[in-house]
């Protein structure tokens, strides 16, 4: 057996390392948490990394998962080994061209990270909802249980398949095997060359469809032939698990790793049987080690081959005394007699009757349960509990488990403080926060540990929903043998929190052992630090006699230039205390692994990290614990103020990350949410924040109108509101005509802020003794943080102008309109979020919003917290989130159910006409449409006339139309996504939708590239942008969907850029909305993935208007009708060179400094395309259109049909 | 018309040589320049601070939002940390076409910010393949706590550190604020300068009325060329190395002065770029074409001629000139 290397990956590196190796052709698009092995696959590639027969193979991104699936099977046909990624929604989108690819018997091995399906709620994470919704495509199924056997089985099931050319699907568990860090053997290319031999490959080859010796296949068959036909293909399914198990000796002949079929562990005499498979088999194999010494006899099935379903392997695994079996199913199918793995299971124990006279006799009893859905905990104590419901009197089937049901009252109870707790395995959490880099240190050091001693190491990271300000927990375990424990830390040795402001906040000892090390990053002088601990902190530190130790991390960061990025300076604290490694070794090891990853990105970086970890050891003390906890401060609340009662009990505890002990009945059933709550989570991640100089501002609203997060406001007040005003409240008098006599403040979200200072950025008036200063500042939080907080709570208490008082809705007019969009969780210095918030301002009173899933449906609707707000009269955006690939579809359903309603509303006031007289009913009918605020206005008033009259009155036909009547008022429909819909996945409904008159209006959030899921191209990336899948800078120019938009004639279309111009913006998404027809907005949204400081976002946002690669338009069809252009150029010659905007960008740049020479072509092309682009529209800007009766036009509502 | 010329060790076949600037960017650019004649071009100048500056913006941009978000651990292509060169390459790599791409003499250039950076950069601008080298000593003496002493010393040493670094020829390129300019330069030359470049063309930025910010002037005119000869003039003769005039020249008779007040070469770079490198062809027909009307044998003729030691009113480059202007001025 060749000495093989040991290396500490995670599971989807595991899987892709022999994907990558044994395919040609890799087909994929991005779905977390399955990118990571198609991004592995690009990166290899484009690195030049060859397969096992010398080839680099072919990767490419579609539009799609329904896209990829398709090429990987004209791919297959066409004789490539071909391979793709994929999970949940994305694995739904295949399932047509599965059948497909298993009916015609094609050898492919695609790999899974399997992820729970949106239903009432879409999740991220873990569980087989997926893969078993693909069950019947006649694909055989593999599931992996940890790294090395996602490792493993991702060649067995290569190899498998193209022995059986039956198609395998290989997964894994989202998240918990997917993103976990463990250290593996790796196979070397000469096992998968044993394995993946020429012979098969040719067989595969002889299949493929070539001129040179053409065939048919994908004919259609009638039902004379079809059911015979498809009987044929019985013998290859048939001959399925024989050739795994074959393929498992083979491995287990080369790696001395053996698996089989369903691999049994436990008691030889066991009664009671779990049956499961995935990561939870991992955790009741090391819960049954510690129960079988304690005195129970637990048995376990782990299920490797879950289809074909082999009956007889599976009935000769159990051991012949099972009385008792428990099926856990990590899906839920609602309606079903059991979930998947329940009912095979069942079927087969009745099949033992003809093949397994023993386990028949048995008869064991069985029941099925579910855990785990979408990564839900499962732990040794949910595998106890398991068993102990087993030996109850009459268990429950149906049960689920790690859970409290008060519902149904299905959930069955365990003991939660039954924990595994080996002593030669050192467990440690660190908690961080997203930017100081803590997440990259323990992966780090998890590589270190791993690679660089005898141990084994197992890491796995817990984000929090935000993407800005997001604290990180690191779960690290690491001991002398392989380690099972496929769950978070429970049981600290070892705790490191690298934010001090978390102690306020977060039990982060809960975890800690008696006599743990707790190792803490405190911005104080370490003697006195003692004092600034809240009282539980230090009561807990007392109790579980814990070691301190403490740093000012961020002092030595601040010193050595390191900025926020505390993690080296962490990383060396936690090897210098925990002894892992002898201490040098330890600083030598850190030293080479900056140096391996920076070195290339630049000297200084590797200098500065040195530096840092120099300075390190010299600050680090234990700190001297007193007797006694005296603390006058105390761990904070969750919620400040007053909330409803939904948000105290359940919305604080999953902010304070304690959702899990929250019951089934804790829960709406149908997905349905509070809006509006974000503005209860105070989170404080600013470092300093915009204070106002009233005597500088010259109140153009501008800081509002760009603020991401809703945080810096504008109200324009009368005088006597301000009679209780706190003393240190800013006001100033109005300035312009339109509303002079009023009182103006800006005022700061202080606690709501995330510091990016758009704002200050964007600020136009300057001090004239001081031009560095402007109107707002930035402060530092903490000096002003009090005194605001009061400030904003009287602000907010003001009453907002009268809407239909503005004059103008430019920037300052909307400004003074309510945001019903606020506090999101969106990246400090969003792009995209000032778009929604002022859609929200301008039309949320009366908007509908549909939208795409992407960073704009994370920030919109992950909980715990919600940003769509209503306002005072409890009018707001009603907004949902169905999928990625519908929302085009799903808002448009959207207008015709309000259409629909419009109709019957309109129908049944006719109808009551005589009831509710001429002048009511005329008006009512003549204002539907009026979206003006004045128009508006009215209408709702004349609607709750309407409604007075309506309760009155008797019969059907009134209280019809009393439940529709608000629909005579205006509704807006909005579709809001980003780029990867709106290009890529979403763009056949988006063009049909398109393609109809209904007055919808699409907010394209453009960033340029898939955000949400990492930077992965899309067809909307520019030329010479380097993204995921176009890491050498892509090489084609970004589709022009305005102007596909356009070619219909009937489509409003206009592209804006808020930093560029705003006004600009602000007449767009006035002029689309009131547009009766399908509106397109394509917003320019600066976003991280460009890879510069987002406070330089407005900036480049003008770069790119002026250079002309963004150029601002409005294509208005009712000017047509006019004797006008339609289109309207809004952004004047190029002022600078595109290449001054690419400069700015680490995504243009690195392929500069990649390949200079490629940027300069990429450049010229960009600039070439650019001056055309805009000179075809300069020409279209001059085009009168011919007018002609009869012609289509967008229809309004009521004419829509 | 002889119009030679030695500079930093190189016989030249004319004075006027391309100076340090983005012209040497472009390959196709520097094969013009050499068409055009240029004898030796210099390169534009590797800010040490630029390149930190960008490691680190760099780094943070990239870095920051790694690993803060399930769904995904970093936003950029991950094969680029392997092959995304921050620092010095791109301009080592540069140097390295250049000396492919053509024949003449290549001078690297140089602006650091400490010790170790001059040093570092020095020896893998050797490396990369440049002839020369030119210490672009760029230093605005913003911090009240630091005096001209401590200031020239710091220089020197860099000076003295880099000639013992590398054996490549030195070129030191000044700023006109030095309180003793000329006893400077002499210590300059004994540190080990082959040559000094007078002047450096500070960042000297306007103010925009309208914005209250500052702006950029980026390209010189002649008026910026008599602080050039003035000083040239005065050290021509005195020191021991090779001196070279940079800044301000536009027109042949720019090039004459310059050659008078005793330069050995002459740097061009705002002409070149406002109107192409074909230009560099036609200054040197009309420096030709002077000394040809003026009768002059050779270019070594009129060396310094209008220098200090030489020119027929010496005082004029001294005090003395200053008040007989003032005396003359009639209001």
């Amino acid at each position: 057996m060749p000495n093989r290397t040991m290396v500490t990956v995670d599971g989807n590196e595991a899987a892709a390392s022999v994907a990558h190796r044994t395919n040609e052709v890799c087909i994929i698009y991005p779905i977390t948490p399955s990118s990571p092995m198609g991004e592995l696959c690009d990166d290899w590639s484009a690195m030049g990394k060859e397969n096992i027969w010398g080839q680099v193979p072919d990767i490419t991104e579609m539009q799609s998962e329904a896209g990829a699936a398709g090429g990987v099977h004209g791919a297959l046909q066409a004789g490539a080994l071909t391979t793709t990624f994929t999970a949940s929604q994305g694995l739904l989108l295949m399932i047509p061209n599965m059948y497909k690819i298993a009916g015609e018997l094609n050898g492919f091995c695609m790999h899974v990270t399997a992820r729970t399906l949106a239903t009432h709620a879409l999740s991220i994470f873990g569980d087989h909802s997926d893969v078993m919704a693909c069950r019947q495509t006649g694909f055989a199924m593999l599931c992996s249980a940890s790294v090395q056997e996602a490792h493993d089985f991702a060649l067995v099931s290569q190899a498998a398949t193209l022995h059986s050319r039956i198609p395998f699907l290989h997964f894994f568990d989202g998240f918990r095997t997917s993103h976990e860090v463990a250290k593996i053997e790796q196979l070397e290319d000469d096992d998968l060359r044993a394995m993946v031999t020429d012979e098969l490959v040719a067989e595969h080859r002889k299949r493929a469809l070539t001129p040179d010796a053409p065939k048919v296949r994908g004919t259609a068959q009638n039902p004379d032939t079809f059911f015979q036909a498809r009987e044929a293909c019985n013998p290859y399914h048939n001959a399925v698990p024989g050739i795994v198990e074959k393929v498992f000796e083979q491995f287990a002949s080369l790696t001395g790793r053996r698996y089989g079929l369903f691999d049994y562990f436990g008691a030889e005499d066991a009664e009671d049987v779990i049956v499961m498979m995935g990561s939870g088999t991992d955790v009741a194999h090391e819960a049954i080690e510690v129960l079988n010494e304690s005195g129970y006899k637990a048995g376990l099935v782990k299920v490797r081959l879950f289809r074909p379903f082999d009956v007889r392997a599976f009935l000769a695994s159990l051991p012949r005394t099972v009385r008792r079996i428990a099926v856990l199913d990590r899906t839920k199918e609602p309606g079903a007699a059991g979930e998947p793995l329940y009912l095979e299971v069942v079927a087969a124990l009745r099949q033992a009757r003809r093949l397994d006279r023993q386990i028949a006799d048995a008869d064991p009893m069985v029941i099925g349960g579910r855990y785990g859905l979408a990564s839900k905990e499962f732990t040794p104590a949910m595998v106890k509990g398991v068993y102990d419901l087993l030996k109850t009197d009459d268990p429950i089937h149906g049960f689920t488990v790690g859970i409290v049901d008060d519902v149904t009252h299905l959930s069955i109870p365990f003991d939660a403080d039954f924990s595994i707790d080996p002593e030669d395995v050192t467990q440690c959490m660190f908690y961080g926060l997203g930017a100081d880099g803590t997440v990259g240190a323990n992966k780090n050091s998890i590589k270190i540990i791993g690679e660089q001693t005898d141990h084994y190491a197992q890491g796995y990271f817990v984000y929090d929903s935000k993407k800005s300000g997001a604290m990180t927990v690191s779960h690290l375990r690491f001991g002398p043998r392989p380690i099972r424990s496929a769950y978070l830390v429970t049981r600290a040795d070892f705790i490191a929190c690298s934010q001090f402001n978390f102690l306020e906040k977060f039990d982060v000892l809960a975890a800690a052992k008696d006599g743990a090390t707790f190792l803490l990053n405190a911005p104080f002088d370490h003697d006195k630090v003692w004092d600034r601990l809240p009282l539980e902190i230090q009561q807990t530190i007392l109790d579980k006699k814990l070691k301190v130790y403490v740093i000012d991390a961020q002092r030595v960061a601040d010193q050595t230039g390191m900025g926020r990025r505390t993690n080296t300076i962490m990383q060396t604290c936690f090897f210098a205390i925990s002894g892992v490694l002898p201490r040098e070794e330890a600083i030598d090891r850190i030293k080479q692994s900056v140096e391996k990853t920076y070195g290339r990105k630049g000297a200084e970086v590797v200098r500065r990290n040195f530096q840092a970890v120099d300075e390190t050891l010299a600050n680090l003390r234990q700190l001297d614990i007193p007797q006694q906890a005296d603390s006058r401060l105390r761990r904070l609340s969750f919620i400040q103020g007053d909330a409803p009662d939904f948000v105290t009990r359940v919305s604080a505890v999953m902010m304070e990350g304690k959702g899990d002990d929250l019951p089934v009945s804790a829960f709406p059933a149908d997905g349905t949410w509070p809006m509006g709550t974000t503005k209860y989570e105070k989170r404080n991640i600013a470092l300093e924040i915009p204070i106002w100089d009233e005597q500088i501002c010259i109140q153009c609203n501008k800081c509002a109108f760009v603020c991401p997060h809703a945080a810096i406001r504008a109200k324009a007040y009368s005088d006597k509101d301000l009679a209780d005003a706190p003393d240190t409240f800013q006001s100033m008098d109005y300035k312009a005509k339109d509303l002079r006599g009023l009182k103006f403040t800006i005022q700061v979200a202080p606690e709501d802020c995330t510091g990016c200072g758009l704002c200050v950025a964007v600020c136009p008036a300057k001090n004239k003794s001081e031009p560095r200063r402007r109107a707002i500042n930035m402060e530092p939080h903490a000096e002003h943080v009090a005194r605001e907080r009061e400030n904003y709570r009287f602000f907010l208490d003001l009453p907002d102008i009268e809407r239909s008082l503005l004059q103008r809705l430019d920037v300052k007019g909307t400004q003074f309109l309510q945001p019903l969009f606020e506090y999101s969780g969106a990246c400090s210095g969003c792009g995209e979020t000032p778009y929604v918030k002022l859609a929200t301002q301008l039309f949320g009173d009366r908007a509908l919003i549909a939208n795409a899933t992407g960073c704009s449906s994370i920030y919109g609707g992950n909980l715990p917290t919600t940003p769509y707000c209503a306002n005072d009269e409890g009018r707001g955006p009603a907004w949902s989130n169905s999928l990625f690939e519908d929302n085009a579809e799903f808002g448009f359903g959207m207008r015709l159910a309000i259409d629909a309603l419009i109709q019957q509303a309109r129908y049944l006031v006719k109808k009551l006409a005589p009831k509710l007289g001429d002048r009511l009913v005329g008006e009512l009918l003549e204002a539907i449409g009026r979206g003006d605020e004045a128009g508006l206005a009215e209408q709702r008033g004349r609607i709750a006339e309407l409604k007075r009259l309506l309760e009155k009155m008797d019969g059907p036909e009134a209280a019809r139309l009393l439940l529709i009547a608000d629909y005579l008022s205006r509704k807006s429909v909005w579709l809001f996504g980003g780029d990867g819909w709106a290009y890529d996945i979403g763009f056949g409904g988006l063009d049909h939708v398109f393609s109809q008159l209904r007055d919808v209006n699409i907010l394209v959030l453009d960033t340029e590239v898939y955000s949400n899921t990492g930077g992965q191209a899309s067809k909307s990336t520019p030329l010479g942008a380097a993204a995921k899948f176009a890491a050498a800078g892509k090489a084609t120019n970004k589709k022009d969907l305005g102007l596909i938009a356009m070619s219909y004639g009937h489509v409003y279309v206009a592209s804006v850029a808020m930093g560029a111009n705003d006004n600009h913006t602000a007449k767009v998404f006035l002029e689309a909305e009131s547009y009766p027809g399908p509106s397109l907005i394509i917003a320019y949204s600066h976003c991280i993935a460009h890879g510069y400081d987002m406070i330089m976002g407005l900036d480049q946002q003008k770069r790119a208007v002026e250079s002309g690669i963004w150029p601002l338009y409005r294509f208005d069809p009712r000017l047509i009708a006019q004797g006008k252009p339609p289109l309207q150029l809004d952004s004047g010659a190029a002022k600078i060179a595109v290449s001054d905007y690419m400069r700015n960008e680490a995504r243009f740049r690195m392929v500069e400094k990649i390949d200079p020479a490629r940027f300069r072509m990429l450049a010229q092309k960009a600039q070439e395309h650019t001056t055309r682009r805009v000179s075809l529209y300069k020409q279209l800007s001059a085009l009168v259109l011919p007018v002609e009766d009869g012609a289509p036009s967008a229809a309004t509502p009521a004419q829509a049909n | 018309m002889d119009l030679s010329t030695r500079y930093l060790g190189f016989e030249l076949r004319h004075p006027l040589i391309p100076g340090a600037s983005p012209m040497g960017d472009s390959l196709d650019t520097v094969k013009a320049l050499e068409d055009a004649g240029a004898p030796m071009i210099i390169l534009r100048s590797l800010f040490e601070e630029q390149i930190k500056g960008e490691e680190m913006a760099t780094y943070r941009s990239l870095e920051e939002p790694a690993n803060s978000f399930a769904e995904a651990s970093d936003y950029l292509p991950r094969s680029t940390p392997g092959l995304f060169k921050l620092g010095p390459d791109e301009y080592l790599d540069q140097i390295e076409k250049v000396r492919r791409a053509v024949a003449i003499p290549l001078v690297g250039s140089l602006n650091g910010v400490t010790l170790g950076g001059w040093l570092e950069y020095a020896r893998l601008i050797e490396q990369a393949g440049a002839d020369a080298l030119e210490l672009n000593l760029y230093q605005l003496a913003t911090d009240p706590g630091l005096s001209g002493d401590q200031i020239e010393e710091q220089a020197l040493a860099v000076i003295a550190e880099v000639r013992k670094k590398t054996t490549l020829p030195l070129s030191v390129k000044l700023s006109p604020f030095y309180s003793a300019l000329a006893n400077f330069a002499q210590r300059a030359a004994d540190a080990g300068a082959d040559a000094l470049v007078l002047f450096n063309r500070l960042y000297q930025p306007d103010i925009d009325l309208e914005n209250l910010e500052m702006i950029r002037i980026n390209l010189s005119s002649s008026d910026e060329l008599n602080l050039r000869l003035r000083w040239v003039a005065i050290l021509f003769g005195r020191v021991k190395t090779n001196l070279s005039v940079s800044g301000g020249v536009h027109l042949p008779t720019d090039a004459v002065k310059a050659v008078m007040a005793g330069a050995d070469s002459v740097q061009m770079v705002s002409a070149l770029l406002r109107r192409g490198p074909g230009y560099l062809a036609e200054m040197v027909d009309g420096l030709e074409r002077w000394l040809e009307e003026k009768e002059y044998d050779s270019l070594g003729q009129m060396r310094g001629s209008m220098s200090l030691l030489r020119c027929p009113d010496p005082s004029a480059y001294e005090r003395a000139n200053y008040s007989r202007m003032l005396q003359s001025w009639e209001a």
